[in-house]
């Protein structure tokens, strides 16, 4: 059975399509990134599935369970986390677990156990008594997983889950993650982390409500089989854009980051045209190296093939 | 139930650590106490006059007729024993009686000093402070023009004299009047901003959401939220009664357990308001705002709290009917100051009834529909 099942799943804000006739499937254990700008749709796909919000038309089973049919069903059976982390910040933080616990009408004996696992995941022993508020956002982070999934619920929503959280605890986040997805755990995230994004076995970019593109990671990238992406390193990357322009092999550029990214055409390797244009209008270039095309250079493509801004 | 009660152990932790809540429960009564050493003046009309006439001669009448053209009262019973009068005050349905004695105009061709008597109900002091003036005065016109009449007669002493009782509140103390508004007043505040405060801050610091999307039915997340919060209005405003009863000798006539069903209902009604508040907002100062516009004027203006209802201009007299401290007030003057049962009352507590549902009911409707 699959975990997640959307077909043509739509929704209507007055005449804003804000999902628009959106399909796929997620397996169980799977780790399943939904990427896109703000404003995709991924927020409101995910309170459909979660049965906040009814959708206008399609259908969605999350755990096998009709969205529209059975919310409260859907509830029991999923946990979810925000972009917030929204514990009660005048609560310690066994306050906040023995709320949730009770929230979803775990026994008193069962929050014990539940409670002693999430301090040991979190690594939380020995500040049980402190304040949610007064806890550094790596460990809040780790506590609202925690609290989502002290139900032990064979789906998880994790909804933009590493905002403003350093990069040592967004990786010990996705280590917890994969050890999630380990135990069978089906985990259905958003983010618009384009590196956090590697971390899915699958992942569907959303764009203007449509999903843009779907696939593994791998597959992703096969969009740019055949295209070199060279990676250009200048002081000044906004005037190399500029002397790029008009040179024959040279498909697209972008800026990314403080370096420039450039597209060659189909089969071209050659980065000779692009030394000479520098060299021409006396632009110094650090470093001209091919790299692999990045997550966010396929995002960037798709985005720009579906017609819109970039984000 | 258990997830009701979880909500509710949740909330009772919160409110012990806020301070900005716990001020707002504690020290706003606190300093709404200090503010009513104000002496405040009313002109007063159409005051409702029971008149008992054991005369029935031309003087009583000429008398009678003189209160009514005075604009002042209007003659809304002709009773015939001072037990009506009673029971007509009790119900609230007229603020002052005039009770003609027998006898009135023997005593006057006599010569001799006739007394009449106005009987004034004293729950609103101020009111009835006026009421008093205006009867005295009326009276005295009276027999000013009496007097004029007896020519020769002896013109020294004033013939009829007024002998007014005051029920209820004797010294016409302004406070007796003034703490059971308070203590409405502070009820409904305290309870529509610290419910609506409460839950807007859920919805802005994302944790609503959080609790919308575990299996717990928003009637169960309120009733738990509220609980705490009801118990903490019921215990400050008995704890307001029990000082006014220190400090201000304020009486208590009735009995507790009616006083307890009258603030019990008052409160659900007021929670549901700041229910119904947070239904509509998003922020906590719109919330804030919104709470003081809907409990603090009406309560202090609309309620009867400070300015008598019966002197308003209709339209406004009309919007008071959705007040409910209007309702409250009456109720719990008549248990405190004038000891009458409940079902002395029953309309106005049938009205805190209609309210807390009316509330209530509006506020699940909203809530129903966030689900979109």
């Amino acid at each position: 059975m699959k975990a997640v099942t959307i077909r043509d799943l739509t929704r209507r804000f007055g005449k804003f399509l804000a999902v628009d006739h959106v399909s796929l499937e997620v397996d169980e254990g799977e780790i399943f990134g939904f990427l896109g700008s703000n404003g995709a749709g991924k927020s409101t796909t995910i309170r459909m599935l979660c049965g906040l919000l009814k959708p206008s038309s399609g259908s969605a089973t999350v755990g096998g369970i009709d969205v529209t049919r059975d919310p409260e069903g859907v509830k029991r059976r999923i946990g979810y986390m925000s972009q917030r982390f929204s514990l009660y910040e005048l609560l310690t933080v066994e306050e906040n677990i023995v709320f949730f616990g009770g929230l979803y009408g775990l026994s008193d004996p069962e929050i014990q156990t539940r409670k002693a696992f999430v301090l040991d995941m979190a690594g939380l022993r020995g500040r049980e008594r402190t304040l949610a508020r007064d806890l550094a956002g790596g460990w809040r982070q780790r506590l609202a997983l925690g609290c989502a999934i002290l139900h032990r619920p064979p789906i998880l929503f994790l909804d933009e889950p590493t905002g403003g959280v350093d990069p040592v605890s967004r990786r010990q986040f996705w280590q917890l993650i994969d050890r999630l997805s380990d135990e069978g755990v089906t985990v259905f995230v958003t983010t618009h982390y384009l590196d956090e994004a590697e971390h899915c076995h699958r992942l569907a970019l959303m764009h203007a409500g449509r999903i843009a593109a779907m696939g593994t990671v791998a597959e992703l990238k096969e969009v740019f089989a055949g295209r070199a992406v060279v990676e250009v390193r200048t002081s000044a990357p906004m005037e190399a854009v500029r002397a790029l322009d008009g040179v024959p092999n040279v498909e697209k550029t972008s800026l990314f980051g403080t370096a420039l990214h450039v597209w060659l055409r189909q089969g071209n390797r050659d980065t000779a045209p692009l030394a000479e244009r520098f060299l021409q209008r006396g632009l110094a270039v650090e470093s001209m190296d091919f790299v692999a095309p990045s997550l966010e250079d396929v995002f960037m493509d798709v985005v720009e093939r579906a017609g819109g801004a970039a984000a | 139930m258990r997830k009701a009660l979880a909500v509710g152990r949740k909330e009772l932790h919160q409110i012990l650590r806020d301070r900005r809540t716990l001020l707002i429960l504690l020290f706003v009564p606190a300093f709404f106490l200090m503010l009513y050493g104000y002496a405040l003046n009313w002109d007063i009309r159409h005051v409702r006059l029971a008149v008992l006439d054991r005369e029935h001669t031309g003087e009583s009448r000429a008398l009678i007729s003189s209160f009514v053209n005075s604009s002042y009262f209007d003659i809304v019973a002709v009773v015939t024993s001072t037990n009506d009068i009673e029971h007509l005050m009790d119900r609230g349905e007229v603020r002052a009686a005039l009770v003609i004695p027998e006898g009135m105009s023997r005593d006057l061709r006599g010569g001799r000093v006739a007394q009449v008597q106005v009987l004034i109900n004293g729950d609103n002091a101020n009111t009835a402070t006026t009421v008093f003036g205006y009867a005295q005065a009326i009276v005295r016109g009276v027999s000013a023009q009496l007097q004029l009449e007896m020519i020769g007669g002896r013109a020294l002493a004033p013939p009829i004299s007024v002998d007014p009782r005051i029920w209820y509140n004797p010294e016409l103390r302004s406070t007796l009047f003034l703490v059971p508004g308070l203590i409405g007043f502070i009820v409904m505040l305290s309870c529509v901003v610290s419910t609506s405060l409460s839950i807007v801050r859920e919805k802005e610091r994302g944790t609503w959401e959080q609790v919308r999307m575990a299996p717990i039915t928003t009637v169960s997340y309120i009733v738990g939220k509220t609980i705490p919060y009801f118990v903490i209005s019921l215990a400050s405003a008995l704890l307001i009664i029990l000082a006014a009863r220190v400090l201000f000798d304020l009486p208590m006539r009735g009995s507790w357990a009616g006083l307890l069903v009258a603030l019990s209902l008052f409160v659900v009604g007021a929670l549901g308001t700041g229910l119904l508040v947070s239904t509509l907002v998003d922020s906590q100062a719109l919330a804030f705002l919104i709470s003081l516009l809907v409990s603090l004027l009406p309560t202090v203006i609309l309620s009867g709290f400070i300015f008598p209802i019966a002197s308003m201009p209709l339209p406004i007299q009309l919007i008071t009917y959705i007040v409910p401290a209007r309702y409250f007030l009456v109720v719990l003057r008549g248990i405190v100051l004038k000891g009458v049962e409940l079902h002395t009352v029953a309309s106005q507590v049938g009205a805190l009834v209609i309210y807390a549902f009316a509330v209530l009911g509006l506020a699940s409707v909203r809530l129903a529909r966030e689900r979109g």
